[in-house]
């Protein structure tokens, strides 16, 4: 693996037995994402895209195979590592933003800072700057509820982005928006990725929103298809 | 490493209806709890206030309360010039003979009538009592059918109010005054002239006992000393703070049945705990399962869940406090198992006694809390956010 290359999937396969069906979600998966770059995953429902999303985030454990993410052996790592390895290296959005409701914008961005050493008035300063970055310093204050949905993801994109992750993972992030929130979301994605040098690999199935990525991947039946190639009843 | 305390705290205040519900339930248990150690309390504050530190009390060997001893008037001449023994002004001994028996009057709380003591004693008794101080009225009138009630019999029992007339004995005892002493016992108690009491109940030369003032406290001690070892008196001697604190074990059975009801109710009110836990955790699926992602260790998930259990019964504990607070000073009566007669006494809520109840309230909240927080540390990732 190069300093280059921040993820690093081999032979990478995950298998599920639900309700006594075999499922293979994933299977001998190879990718390597470097530096920088801003992935865009592409594929039908169920083709395994968001399963490899996970494995990359650390959320969920592969059957067999490797994934190295900033030379970190995920498969290997200790439950309590795990998480706070993701706290500080990763970033995730969610399709439905996933605030706590009863927390404030700002409160809500502050809480990965609470796993950190930073003291109050610090965590308080990143996470109002971070709220700044995404247009939200007029909301500070504001409940999730008191929100549109594409504040709601723009707070989201703070709270991932607080901690100054290197890698930020993106779940059909326009998903739930309407296609003007959704460009704006979008388009702060693009400005993380190029101004700020952020690595982002966004699950999607919006061929829009897969052209805001410098690459494009399309997963089929579990199966990463190679650079250039799209599942053959893809539109 | 833990969730900010607001969000435990905004989630009891977003469902506010189960919260409330549910920290009444736990409330009503520590209520329970805290009534019983009021009584308890009341009475042990009631009783070892009472006593003089200087008194000796004299009974017959064997016997554990005035009322069943038999104390013969020529003992008490035989003792009342022992060595050691206070005087008054007047040079005569501070030995007060003394007779016990117990009358059946209607309370507010008992009409059917519950009993209480009568004492008759002399003038020298009066003296003894003297931290007791006239409030209404007068003391009763040597030689004649007069009763002065301590201030707790005055307001329980509408008979024994000055200018109306008890009957007891062979007649009618006209009551005269109130007084107050700040040693509970003395309060629950009707003071008659010994000479006619006895006569009335014939037991003019067999009494129930003497009470001694001992000039300091080594003769105190010494005189105890010297009665009980006396064959021929064939008399028990004992400290007067003694022989009361003797009586909190009256109150040992309410402490107990009090905490068996709170223990049962309690084992509801750990369901109850549960039940909106397992309710919070259910609805907060996603929640637990984002906050993972972000980078909380299941532990810290643990803590906050049961932390928040704890918040829950920690305002279910302050409730119960609210609820038997009222009660703090108010005035009730317990029948002693020493004395076969009611001693009244103020409930009494100690500071101790609400560390208790909040103690007790946790134990549930925690009790309850630890299997939903369990399995809210347990999901795994996917599955937590796939449940929401």
């Amino acid at each position: 693996m190069t300093d280059d290359v921040v993820i690093q999937a081999r032979r990478l396969t995950k298998e599920y037995i639900r309700d006594e069906f075999h499922i293979v979600a994933l299977k001998d998966v190879d990718l390597d994402v470097r530096r920088g770059e801003y992935l865009a995953l592409m594929g039908p429902s169920g083709s395994g895209k968001s399963t490899l999303l996970h494995l990359i985030a650390a959320m969920d454990r592969p059957t067999s195979g490797a994934i190295r993410v900033l030379g970190a052996d995920l498969a290997a790592m200790p439950d309590p590592e795990m998480a706070r390895w993701r706290n500080r290296h990763i970033g995730f959005v969610f399709q439905t933003f996933n605030l706590i409701p009863v927390l404030t914008a700002l409160e809500n961005v502050e809480l990965p800072l609470k796993l950190t050493h930073l003291k109050k008035g610090e965590r308080m300063e990143h996470a109002v700057t971070a709220l700044k970055l995404v247009g939200l310093g007029d909301r500070l204050h504001h409940y999730p509820r008191q929100l549109s949905g594409g504040q709601e993801q723009r707070v989201a994109i703070a709270r991932a982005i607080v901690t100054d992750p290197d890698i930020i993972l993106c779940d059909e992030p326009t998903g739930n928006l309407d296609a003007r929130s959704a460009n704006e979301v979008l388009e702060l994605l693009r400005q993380l990725n190029r101004d700020y040098g952020k690595t982002i690999v966004m699950v999607t199935h919006d061929p829009h929103a897969a052209r805001f990525a410098s690459h494009i991947r399309y997963i089929d039946k579990g199966e990463l298809l190679p650079e250039g190639r799209k599942p053959e009843d893809w539109s | 490493m833990i969730l900010p305390l607001s969000y435990n705290l905004r989630n009891l205040a977003v469902r506010r209806t189960t919260t409330l519900m549910t920290a009444l339930g736990i409330g009503l248990t520590v209520a329970v709890l805290a009534a019983s150690f009021a009584l308890v309390d009341g009475l042990r504050l009631a009783l070892e206030a009472s006593g003089h530190p200087l008194h000796v009390l004299v009974t017959r060997k064997g016997a554990d309360s005035e009322l069943v001893s038999n104390f013969e008037r020529r003992v008490f001449n035989d003792l009342k010039f022992k060595p050691g023994i206070a005087r008054n002004a007047k040079g005569e001994p501070l030995a007060s003979l003394e007779v016990v028996t117990a009358i059946n009057l209607a309370s507010i709380e008992f009409p059917e009538g519950a009993n209480v003591t009568v004492r008759g004693v002399t003038p020298i008794g009066v003296e003894l009592r003297d931290d007791a101080r006239l409030v209404e009225g007068r003391w009763f009138t040597p030689g004649r059918r007069e009763a002065t009630v301590g201030r707790l019999i005055a307001q329980r029992y509408p008979e024994a109010r000055p200018g109306r007339k008890l009957r007891f004995g062979r007649g009618e005892w006209e009551v005269v005054g109130v007084y107050d002493s700040p040693q509970m016992a003395r309060n629950s108690e009707i003071l008659v002239d010994l000479n006619q009491v006895a006569a009335d109940f014939g037991r003019e030369e067999v009494l129930s006992s003497a009470l001694l003032r001992a000039t300091d406290e080594v003769a105190h001690q010494a005189l105890i000393n010297e009665l009980e070892a006396d064959p021929r008196l064939n008399v028990r001697a004992r400290s007067e703070k003694e022989y009361y604190a003797q009586q909190t074990s009256s109150g040992d059975l309410i402490r107990y049945l009090g905490t068996v009801v709170a223990a049962i109710m309690a084992v509801g009110s750990c369901f109850a705990a549960m039940n909106t836990m397992y309710a919070a955790v259910a609805r907060r699926s996603r929640e637990i399962g984002t906050l993972r992602v972000l980078g909380y260790s299941r532990a810290a998930i643990l803590a906050s869940f049961l932390l928040e259990s704890l918040l829950l019964a920690a305002l279910g504990g302050v409730l119960g406090i609210l609820l038997v607070l009222p009660v703090n000073g108010l005035t009730t009566g317990i029948g002693s198992f020493t004395t076969f007669t009611e001693i009244a006494f103020q409930l009494r809520i100690t500071p101790q006694t609400m560390a208790a109840s909040l103690v007790f309230a946790l134990l549930m909240g925690g009790a309850g809390g630890l299997l939903p927080a369990w399995q809210a540390a347990r999901k795994e990732i996917l599955t937590a956010l796939r449940e929401g």
